[in-house]
């Protein structure tokens, strides 16, 4: 009775404000407008490369087609994906990434653990250092971490017992193995900095039942801390896994016989030698399609947790 | 363990062994190596097979990349300017995006999804909607079909004509003629200002509407002063993020590697830190005195 009451009341007052109700009305329409025509703007050129990706070229030409193939082909995958040498390079850059996402993962949750709730002396200073490193442009990194890794000598050990400069760890995974153990990968600080805010907001309590009922700390952080810091992990790795695979950088400057899709992506346009610019587009498109494929699966997988652990990630704090 | 001992000293031991790791890459990987980088920019770097050797050269290459490089300070005032123009943009782009993807409404789910998509798609390797020479014969060839639908010049002469300053008019239409590069830039930024949002607490709305504040005001005197902390984070973020698509850095890398000139490349280098470290100190400073911290 009391809930027919309030919602005839609301109906009367609705009915009584129609300017309200329009008002209402109308920001829900603008609002429509704004986000429908901006996810268009960014949905667009996606569905763009798809459509070219199934034409021949015929269809190119063609001014009666628009988005639907008259002539739907495979060809322009067959050829980007051999052009590509796509099994090989999609191995090697899903090694590569999924090795880094893991070790990522594992060496900034240490270390952000470590500086959210064993304080030490210095280790706020040590955390503005961290987050201080992504600052750092890495072209300013890149000669000596090139060289380093060209004539790589841990400490002069490794000269002591071969007697030269060091052995070559270019054109292998070392470099990428050790970047990213040690929390030195592609923003490393940003992810510890996103892994310290969120175990800063776990309850203290939850960390001090763990200690009491005899846990010892590392076991409180892999049994209580971790699986209660889900959110983090999911956005963490997706963002460490995305950027491996989209890094131009890196690959480029470490790898020269280890072909990854992100290095032979842009010389492809060179390689395939064709006088028919046209069919050149066509084939690059559709090798770009081949490359952010991955992604998009990857993020169809992972949308779900990732956009709503967006909001609890903590990456405000 | 140990006895004697307290909890909180066992504690502070522990926490010392987690952040080693992450240390000894801080120390080999990052204070050696930009301590390096430095030196080389003075000295003359020669690499061999077997080695490399350094002889010290002073300020000869600072000297050449400001008075003698044909292209390194256009490269770096183009840099700093497109850096400048595009802070504002992707700032308050990010913002209006994130609170309209918090409000409620049927779709948000996918509607997040899809704005977020552009933070996974390497834009510096894929020809999207660039003006590259590949999208430009899909242009000529598929009638110009790309881009028509996103120019501004109805919104340019109708802004002139209502007495907007000049400059203004060609900023704001220049922004939307770039909306793809903005909102392909911002996706971080949406998501910590929608993480902002996420934690102002509903009771301040709440009380704001018994009030008998609008929407507007609401937006202007409790979500913009809540979130204007991250204003800052994100301006900060905007600089480092413009590391990964700037001419400079490609302008570096081909120095290094193409001309084969190691210690011109690192003195290159050590310019654009300093450039971009004076940007973001004024930066930071300026937005700063006007952030406001709830607690």
């Amino acid at each position: 009775m009391v809930m027919n009451k309030r919602a005839a009341y609301v109906r009367l007052a609705r009915e009584k404000q129609p300017l309200l109700k329009m008002q209402n009305w109308a920001w829900i329409l603008v609002r429509a407008i704004l986000i429908i025509g901006l996810c268009f703007v960014i949905i667009y050129p996606l569905f763009f490369k798809i459509s070219i990706a199934f034409k021949d070229r015929v269809d190119m030409l063609d001014p009666t087609v628009l988005w639907l193939p008259k002539h739907f082909t495979l060809d322009n995958f067959k050829f980007a994906a051999s052009t590509l040498h796509y099994a090989d390079t999609f191995f090697n850059s899903l090694l590569i990434s999924v090795m880094t996402t893991v070790l990522q993962v594992i060496s900034c949750s240490l270390a952000a653990f470590g500086f959210a709730r064993l304080k030490f002396k210095g280790s706020g200073v040590l955390f503005a250092l961290a987050v201080f490193t992504i600052v750092v442009p890495s072209q300013t990194l890149m000669i000596p971490t090139y060289l380093n890794y060209r004539f790589f000598d841990f400490g002069g050990l490794i000269g002591l017992f071969t007697g030269g400069n060091g052995v070559n760890l270019l054109d292998s995974y070392w470099p990428f193995i050790l970047q990213s153990a040690m929390g030195m990968g592609i923003k490393s600080g940003l992810f510890i900095f996103i892994f310290r805010q969120f175990f800063r907001g776990i309850p203290k309590e939850l960390e001090e039942a763990a200690y009491m009922d005899g846990c010892g700390i590392l076991q409180t952080f892999y049994r209580v801390m971790l699986p209660n810091a889900v959110p983090a992990i999911v956005t963490v790795s997706l963002f460490s896994f995305v950027w491996m695979w989209n890094d131009n950088y890196y690959v480029s400057l470490l790898l020269t016989r280890i072909k990854v899709l992100s290095t032979m992506l842009p010389t492809m346009w060179t390689a395939t030698q064709f006088e028919d610019g046209l069919y050149a587009y066509m084939i690059k498109n559709t090798g770009e399609l081949l490359f952010i494929a991955p992604i998009i699966v990857l993020y169809v997988i992972l949308q779900r947790y990732f956009v709503e652990s967006v909001e609890r990630t903590g990456i405000v704090g | 363990m140990r006895k004697g001992l307290t909890m909180s000293q066992k504690k502070s031991w522990i926490g010392v062994m987690f952040v080693v790791p992450w240390f000894l890459g801080f120390v080999f990987l990052f204070v050696i190596p930009l301590y390096e980088s430095l030196v080389y920019s003075f000295n003359n770097l020669t690499v061999a097979l077997s080695g490399f050797d350094t002889k010290f050269a002073g300020l000869k290459f600072y000297q050449e990349i400001f008075y003698k490089h044909p292209t390194f300070n256009r490269v770096l005032m183009d840099s700093i300017v497109s850096l400048l123009v595009n802070i504002p943009s992707i700032v308050i782009f990010s913002l209006f995006a994130a609170s309209l993807l918090n409000q409620k409404f049927r779709g948000r789910v996918l509607a997040r999804a899809i704005f977020f998509l552009p933070v996974l798609l390497a834009t510096n390797l894929l020809s999207i909607e660039q003006s590259s020479d590949l999208a430009s014969v899909a242009q000529t060839v598929t009638g110009g079909v790309d881009g028509a639908g996103l120019t501004s010049s109805e919104l340019e002469t109708l802004m002139l004509q209502s007495g907007f300053g000049n400059e203004l008019t060609s900023y704001i239409t220049g922004s939307v003629n770039r909306i793809y590069e903005i909102i392909s830039h911002s996706g971080v930024q949406i998501l910590v200002f929608l993480a902002g949002l996420q934690s102002v607490s509903p009771s301040l709305y709440e009380a704001a509407k018994i009030e008998g504040a609008t929407g507007y005001e609401a937006f202007w005197k409790i979500t913009f002063p809540m979130v204007s902390p991250l204003i800052l984070t994100n301006i900060v973020y905007t600089v480092i993020d413009s590391y990964n698509y700037n001419k400079l850095s490609v302008l570096i890398n081909e120095t290094a590697f193409k001309a084969l000139n190691f210690s011109l490349s690192a003195a290159m280098s050590w310019v654009y830190f300093i450039v971009t470290s004076i940007i973001l100190l004024i930066l930071v400073r300026a937005v700063s005195t006007k952030v406001f911290y709830h607690d």
